[in-house]
């Protein structure tokens, strides 16, 4: 069994700009349909939301070492309990084979963080 | 064929966050390096395409797309060529 990890850290407000900027563009780029209701749900926390998911996507990309697909194909999951997974999709589906994966999220103040550990057979 | 490098540095200064001056950055300079986050380089190709009118394929965000002037150049060309 082999083991990766990947963590990122990512500025709130940063998202918050380049909804400002880039729009829908942004969001649709980025975010699946899911994790835009998610984050809009509750508008006061909407950018600390989507920067934990951005962050979780790119944290994803790190321990899988993916590059070349989409951001979307890379999904946070969240179930009731509140507990949040990770989905694959697509490209990023493929190239991860028999990975399994591991997320977790934390935001304080102006940052959002995310680690995935990705365990293989 | 048009030297798309101007408009490219321009949109880099106004979005990579680079600690360095992108109108005097080397064109092979590693924009990572440079303070380029991943999060940066999300806005600077959001910013390309409005800029060139074009759209980044999937298979294209890659992080060598985005690492230099000249790797960005060579896509927007490829980019503007397939238009």
């Amino acid at each position: 069994m082999s083991l990766r990890v990947g963590i990122d850290l990512v500025q709130i407000s940063r998202i918050a700009g380049s909804l400002d900027t880039f729009g829908e563009r942004f969001l649709r780029r980025v975010f699946t349909d899911r994790e835009i209701a998610y984050a809009h749900a509750a508008p006061a926390h909407a950018a600390a939301r989507l920067a934990a998911r951005f962050a979780a996507k790119e944290a994803a990309k790190k321990a899988l070492a993916l590059d070349g697909v989409s951001w979307r194909d890379l999904e946070v999951m969240r179930e009731a309990s509140g507990a949040c997974t990770l989905a694959l999709h697509g490209a990023a589906r493929a190239a991860a084979g028999e990975a399994t994966l591991a997320l977790s999220m934390s935001h304080e103040g102006d940052f959002a963080t995310a680690v995935v550990i990705a365990s293989a057979p | 064929m048009t030297d798309h490098e101007p408009r490219i540095r321009a949109i880099l200064k106004e979005h990579a966050r680079l600690t360095k001056d992108a109108a005097s950055l080397p064109s092979d300079a590693d924009l990572y390096q440079a303070g380029m986050t991943s999060h940066a380089s999300v806005n600077v190709m959001l910013a390309l395409e409005g800029e060139f009118e074009v759209e980044f394929p999937d298979h294209m965000l890659k992080r060598s797309v985005f690492e230099s002037i000249t790797a960005i150049r060579t896509a927007i060309d490829e980019l503007v060529a397939g238009t």
